[in-house]
């Protein structure tokens, strides 16, 4: 009998931080302990605590360790696996209550997971993504059965439609709506699309899923081909995604095995089969007819809409095409019900959303919240609030389409209606936090810079336009800019949102829109003062030495790269030294010299 | 190809080695598996417990976990069978056979082995 399970996180995040090494040692070391036949060791998908990889849990106790190294392992052998001891130097347990010393704290009551509903991750880092029989003991395939065996396609709609629940890709199309226009139009042929081209800076979510829970998606692809009556399902992943595209690979073969895929499904006769379709990785390629173009063969750009791909998609028949999130949802709407769905989240958002959590945050990682639950509790409570003592600033949601939400607006719910109300999206879920260090002008051009990159230049608003908006903004960050510049742009913005052809473009000028509106002075300090508030444009930067701080130790003249330092004939009250100053042509504005200085004596303005 | 049928019997199949993971088990025996323990000999103890466990078809409302130790070295190896809303037993001075007839009456039978418990071998 097994009478432990240890899962190890497989997820890229822990990938790279080591998880790999920590499994080989623990096998090598349960093996030297003879414990190998009563402790399994589990490779799971993303836990969600990315920051704190390589991540452990151990059942039945639930402990969870961080940041475990081969180092830490044969200690875990003898003292958990053995004597029952829990490491507790390694335990994670920031939030919990701890009511004496060793106690076993449960991952549940830490404060990154106890305020999480996990729908769509439910069995991210649970089961062995590459075991089949692990995700049908979670009642995988069920839905399936069900939807073969019990429901008609009309069935299907109706509970999509009951449950609420909308496009997690960042649209938030209601996901019923476009199964009944595709299931409307007859055709010999149609297609079901998974959209896993997740592109967005920051957002990762749909990787966690495909790596940790592969035979969620499958299952659901097959349920929409039955419902709106289709033999053929694609899913078009990144090839940045390596893991992922393996253990998708991975469970379309055990799919086919079990025969859970191929021509006679359950012995039912239904017959449905999923390729992937590896990306290149560029941005364009999630847009929806761009991502059926390059499907296709072709180079991948958008083109108009509509006809929409439910009448004219890939290779021109009915098509739907759904995020992986989405996908990841729908058993568990079809198992548990539509009401079950429709009581998670807002009057008009339902369910849950994943975020993932970046930039200047304690807890980088990926979180599942029901819809509607504050930014503040996302980011003080599950988040662990801003290192370093700083202030939050704004949080950027949607990526390089979506936009910020400034620290007025923290208690804002997370949904679709409130984001759009704020000027932002929910998006496929990026969350970006910033602190008082972050310069609002620079994150703009930050996300213009990806979008002009990832033009795919089909339409001149968005292949000139976006180049246009960069290059006045980087004349604003160097100092150059003048008021009508600002108001140049936000014209600009407002006839590229109106005129590009896909939303790629159309949403590109969103991040420069919402930072104009809630950090207007932000502009105006770079272009009316020359001045960068947040101190990260470089051009508009001065380096100054207080005289009366600096004792002369000469440690910022050593350290210089550009020799933009030298000795002033002063010397300060109390000092014996002349103190220092900075010749501003000189300096490349590195900051090397403040770093070093231990008297605080440099500081930038 | 699989049926339907044969899916739910893989589920079931695989249910009890998931479950494990949410910690479901509504009866929990911890066997103490501190040095005194293990010295004392709690390693067969344990192996016996797990085996029986398992044999019995238990693995659903069992848990079977280790422990730090209990404070009292001189009658290891020590097991506690918890079960909510009931008094805590301790088995002491345990063997692998001992560990096999308790798991036979008492988590699977429901019946404490009381010449095993540490009230039976205080007074005796």
């Amino acid at each position: 009998m097994i009478r432990s399970h240890v899962l190890i996180c497989g997820g890229t995040g822990c990938t790279s931080s080591g998880s790999v090494n920590v499994k080989a040692k623990l096998e090598e070391e349960l093996a030297a302990k003879g414990l190998n036949g009563e402790i399994k060791v589990v490779q799971t998908g993303c836990f969600g605590l990315c920051a704190l990889g390589p991540v452990m849990i151990v059942y039945p106790e639930g402990t969870f360790y961080s940041r475990v190294t081969p180092e830490d392992v044969p200690e875990i052998v003898e003292e958990h696996l053995l004597k029952g001891r829990i490491v507790t130097r390694l335990e994670y347990k920031e939030g919990a209550e701890i009511t004496q010393p060793g106690e076993n704290v449960s991952l549940n009551d830490t404060d990154f997971y106890k305020s999480q509903l996990r729908v769509a991750l439910r069995n991210c880092g649970v089961i062995n993504p590459e075991n089949i029989d692990e995700y049908i003991a979670r009642d995988g395939y069920m839905a399936l059965g069900k939807v073969l065996t019990e429901m008609t396609p009309d069935d299907v709609i109706q509970v999509l439609l009951d449950s609420g629940l909308r496009g997690r890709g960042g649209a938030g199309f209601p996901t019923g709506l476009k199964w009944k226009f595709a299931k409307g139009y007859e055709n010999d042929q149609k297609y079901v699309c998974c959209n896993a081209d997740e592109g967005d800076p920051g957002a990762f979510m749909d990787r966690s899923v495909l790596e940790g829970d592969p035979h969620a998606v499958l299952e659901a692809m097959t349920i929409a081909g039955y419902t709106i009556g289709s033999s053929q399902g694609y899913i078009y992943v990144r090839a940045e995604y390596p893991i992922a595209v393996k253990r998708l690979q991975i469970a379309i073969d055990q799919a086919h095995e079990y025969g859970l895929l191929g021509d006679n499904i359950l012995g039912t006769g239904f017959k449905f089969d999923i390729g992937l379709r590896l990306g290149a990785g560029a941005f364009v390629c999630g847009e929806e007819t761009a991502l059926m173009t390059s499907i296709e063969g072709n180079r991948g750009e958008p083109r108009p809409r509509p006809p929409f791909p439910a009448e004219k998609g890939l290779f021109q028949k009915p098509s739907i095409l759904n995020n992986v999130e989405t996908w990841a949802n729908i058993p568990q709407i079809i198992l548990k019900g539509a009401d079950w769905f429709a009581s998670m989240g807002t009057e008009k958002s339902k369910g849950t959303k994943v975020f993932a959590l970046g930039g200047k945050i304690k807890h980088t990682g990926l979180v599942e919240i029901p819809m509607g639950t504050p930014l503040r509790q996302v980011i003080e409570e599950i988040g662990g609030g801003i290192p370093n003592g700083k202030k939050f600033k704004a949080a950027q949601t949607g990526g390089p389409s979506g936009g910020c939400i400034p620290a007025s607006l923290i208690d804002t719910p997370l949904d679709y209606e409130s984001m759009a109300a704020i000027g932002s999206i929910v998006g496929s879920g990026g969350l970006i936090v910033m602190d008082e260090d972050n310069c609002m002008v620079d994150i703009a051009k930050f996300f213009l810079k990806f979008t002009v990159d990832e033009s795919c230049g089909k339409c001149t608003p968005c292949r000139i336009g976006t180049k246009r908006l960069l290059e006045i903004l980087e004349k604003i960050t160097s100092g150059k800019g003048t008021l009508e510049d600002i108001d140049r742009l936000e014209e600009l913005c407002n006839y590229i949102k109106a005129n590009a052809l896909c939303g790629l473009g159309q949403t590109a000028p969103n991040p420069v829109l919402s930072t104009l509106r809630y950090f207007r002075d932000e502009y105006i300090a770079h272009v009316v003062e020359k001045r960068c508030p947040a101190g990260v444009c470089k051009d508009l930067l001065k380096f100054v030495v207080d005289k009366e701080k600096c004792i002369g130790c000469g440690l910022c003249m050593r350290n210089c790269p550009a020799s933009a330092i030298s000795k002033t004939d002063y010397v300060a009250p109390g000092h014996k030294l002349p103190s220092v100053e900075i010749d501003p042509d000189k300096c490349v504005k590195c900051g090397v010299c403040m770093g070093n200085c231990k008297f605080k004596a440099i500081s930038k303005q | 190809m699989k049926t339907l049928a044969e899916l739910q019997a893989i589920r079931d199949r695989m249910k009890d080695t998931v479950n494990l993971r949410s910690g479901s088990g509504s009866i929990r025996a911890v066997v103490g598996m501190a040095t005194c323990g293990i010295a004392a000999g709690a390693r067969p103890v344990l192996s016996a417990l797990v085996e029986e466990v398992s044999r019995l078809g238990l693995t659903d409302k069992v848990t079977v976990t280790q422990t730090g130790c209990i404070g009292i070295c001189r009658y290891e190896p020590i097991v506690e069978v918890y079960e909510a809303d009931k008094e805590k037993v301790t088995y002491v001075k345990m063997t692998a056979e001992k560990a096999r007839r308790v798991a036979e009456e008492h988590l699977q039978g429901g019946k404490v082995v009381e010449e095993y418990t540490i009230g039976a071998v205080e007074n005796a």
